[in-house]
């Protein structure tokens, strides 16, 4: 099962690696990690995609809420939750395909940011699955660079991870 | 402005003066250039001895050790680079069994951070996986802090080992010296009280037991909760077994206690943690080497009950039914009084069955050995140490036959009195951790139960022993063997026994003469118990002893579970 787990953590050197560190440790998968600090710069904010069975997932939330800077952890997938990721993609954009490749961009609301005679390059956020769709129905030889941010997530309404 | 002045204090009295503040009696560790500025601090005051190692390993081993005999948090100081990379087994070794210790290192200079200068690592990465946290301290004005962070990092929750890295400069830098009393740490918060709701349910589930059995481990003897144990284990007339760690946990000598559990544990242990129907786990993780093959342990039905103050180590091998996240000395505390207060008794008859089959099964004598050989069998040494020293000293061990036997045979009555590298296995801690444990004890009779394999992985300890006369007894099990690795080559390598014969080994005698101890070489069954009540003796008790016991090259230690298989599916030395 994939599961979106939100962390707070202390602003301080090395907390990414330690995070890091102990995904490769216990072999767990990790999908994507995005991190940065929150309006209280003390604080860093992270979301980490993981995937794993219920024991493995429950076994990840324990040993991050051990790691001594962790000060709150999260799983938005027990609840309601957002998840978004932004998407850069530059692609050929010449002849006939030109026009198509900005309808294209329109029908997933992504933004051409960047403009030459031969390229584009396209700004999309959504879920992962929408920027995978998107990137399935463009022509693959168009595609000449991809860059995905990772998933970064929130609890929907009243649910919230502050200190 | 020379009032302020006179307030200020350079890192490395800053490190002094916290140590000094900690109440430290012992520091364990080496000289090198990172340190020089903390030395020369060392140097000027009193507070506390620093014990010279001959290599960085032994003093991060000492200070476990010291840990470990006293429940207070063990200091070693090391240098930059090598100083470091020599002691991260040190401290691998007191993670994996979760003995609280600080490790001050040096560093290189800030401004050389990072440019590969002169016995430069990258200590904070380096141990990171090992340690329970780690800090580089960049600005002087947080050292204090940070000192006092890592000792109660140390100290509480599940305890562990915390690395302070300090660079040179910060060591030489000014700054007002206030140790805070306490550090509020919002992201550090361990639960200690139990869950009230949990507590009730599990004091409902013992009350409830037909087959019941308690599982103390290490935790027991880290949490200082023996008495708690001992009187919930009496209160409620249960079977207990003790893990590798946990020993001494809840006394040996005692009916209700079947002995140590697990691959080399006793056959009435494993077998009644494999039949019981309610299981107390009580500071312990239910790790490969005590429950086996986790699928044929849950095999049969049971409900398990575990108490650890460590979330993680819930629910991580074995699911359990009531877990209990806290302070293993309250929680039994507040089980007691639940227990005392409630209506219902154990059920007497279901017990009495129970006990009956117990006792059967105690009744295989599995740690019998032949005890009429013409060769000195390793067991009958541990035998004799546990009556000519009335069960009453303090046992290091290195890793290997040896250890299990020590385990095995020397019945620990009282907790912190045996300490070995259980987690990580480390060979080679034997010596040093016996320094740790006799300077933390000077009037205590300690010995080292060792083999001849282990002992070589850091002997030059015995320069440290003679330099602060560090009376310890040395045993030494010589099979000429690496036996625990020749055991498994015989059982499941078709005795093909790829370099686990030990060759040319020294004159151990003459070798602990050169060092300025005394050597004994013990080659007949007969001279076992004169040799150690020699040493033993006043004559001797300022004396480190070197005893070197020629044991039979083939033992083998029994019962045993194949890796892989069921706690229920031991080997016996009868069967063989």
């Amino acid at each position: 099962m994939r599961h979106i787990i939100s962390l707070l953590m202390e602003n301080e050197a090395g907390a990414l690696s330690r995070v890091a560190g102990l995904f490769s440790a216990r072999a767990y998968n990790i999908e994507s990690l995005t991190v940065a600090p929150t309006e209280d710069a003390t604080l860093s904010r992270m979301t980490i995609v993981t995937t794993g069975s219920e024991d493995v997932i429950e076994q990840i939330t324990k040993q991050l809420n051990k790691l001594v800077d962790v000060i709150k952890v999260m799983d938005l997938t027990d609840g309601l939750h957002i998840e978004r990721e932004l998407m850069l993609v530059k692609v050929k954009a010449v002849g006939a395909g030109r026009e198509e490749m900005k309808r294209t961009a329109d029908i997933f609301r992504g933004r051409i940011i960047d403009v030459t005679d031969a390229t584009y390059t396209i700004e999309l956020t959504g879920t992962g699955s929408k920027l995978d769709a998107f990137l399935e129905a463009i022509d693959p030889a168009f595609i000449i660079e991809t860059v995905r941010t990772g998933a970064s997530g929130i609890g929907r309404g009243e649910r919230s991870l502050k200190v | 402005m020379i009032y302020c002045q006179f307030m200020e204090a350079t890192g490395a009295e800053i490190v002094v003066r916290c140590l000094a503040e900690e109440g430290v009696e012992f520091v364990f560790g080496y000289p090198g250039g990172a340190v020089l500025n903390i030395y020369d601090e060392i140097f000027k005051q009193n507070k506390f001895k620093h014990v010279l190692v001959r290599h960085e390993q032994a003093a991060v081993h000492a200070a476990d050790a010291y840990a470990r005999a006293t429940g207070r948090v063990g200091v070693a100081l090391v240098t930059s680079g090598p100083g470091v990379t020599n002691a991260v087994t040190g401290i691998a070794t007191a993670y994996m069994d979760s003995i609280p210790i600080v490790v001050v290192t040096g560093q290189v200079p800030t401004p050389a951070i990072g440019l590969d200068a002169f016995q430069e690592v990258d200590t904070v990465g380096i141990t990171r996986p090992c340690v329970k946290h780690n800090f580089l301290v960049k600005d002087v004005k947080d050292l204090a802090v940070t000192m006092k962070k890592a000792f109660i990092i140390a100290a509480t929750g599940r305890p562990g080992p915390v690395v302070v890295d300090v660079p040179k400069d910060v060591t030489a830098h000014l700054t007002e010296f206030d140790y805070p009393a306490t550090v509020e740490m919002r992201s550090y918060n361990p639960v200690v009280k139990g869950h009230s709701g949990q507590l009730k349910r599990a004091v409902q589930m013992l009350l409830e037991a037909k087959r019941p059995m308690i599982y103390a481990g290490g935790g027991v003897v880290l949490g200082d909760a023996s008495p708690q144990l001992a009187e919930l284990t009496r209160l409620l007339g249960f079977p207990v077994t003790n893990t590798l760690m946990g020993l001494g946990g809840y006394p040996a000598t005692d009916k209700q206690n079947l002995g140590m559990l697990g691959m080399h544990g006793t056959y009435e242990a494993n077998m009644a943690m494999q039949h019981c129907d309610v299981l107390l786990a009580v500071g312990a993780r239910f790790d490969d080497r005590v429950i086996g093959n986790p699928a044929h342990f849950a095999r049969e039905q049971r409900r398990i009950i575990h108490v650890d103050i460590d979330p993680s180590s819930i629910s991580k091998r074995v699911k359990v039914d009531v877990p209990i996240v806290g302070d293993v000395q309250n929680v039994l505390t507040d089980m007691l009084a639940l227990l005392k207060q409630a209506k219902e008794k154990p059920d007497a008859a279901a017990l009495n069955a129970w006990w009956t089959q117990i006792e059967l099964w105690r009744s295989r004598n599995c740690l019998k050995y032949n005890q009429n050989s013409p060769i000195i069998k390793p067991q009958y040494v541990v035998e004799k140490l546990w009556e000519v020293t009335k069960g009453d000293a303090f046992i290091t061990s290195d890793v290997g036959q040896h250890q299990m036997w020590a385990a095995q045979y020397y019945k620990f009555d009282k907790p912190r009195r045996w300490i070995n590298s259980g987690g990580l296995g480390t060979m080679g801690v034997g010596l040093p951790y016996a320094m740790g444990v006799q300077l933390a004890h000077p009037d205590a009779q300690v010995a080292c139960i060792t083999g001849e394999s282990s002992i070589q992985m850091c002997i030059q300890e015995l320069s440290t022993c003679k330099q602060y006369r560090i009376p310890i007894k040395v045993v030494t099990l010589n099979n000429r063997y690496m036996g625990m690795v020749r055991q498994w080559q015989e059982f499941f390598y078709g005795s093909r026994y790829a370099e686990s014969y030990m060759e040319s080994l020294p004159d151990f005698v003459k070798l602990a003469e050169a060092y300025g101890h005394v050597g004994m070489r013990i080659d007949k069954p007969g001279d076992v118990e004169a040799a150690l009540k020699e040493a033993f003796s006043p004559a001797l008790k300022e004396r480190l002893v070197f005893m070197d016991f020629q044991t039979d090259q083939t033992e083998n230690v029994f019962p045993m579970v194949e890796g892989g298989k069921g706690l229920s599916e031991m080997i016996l030395a009868e069967e063989l």
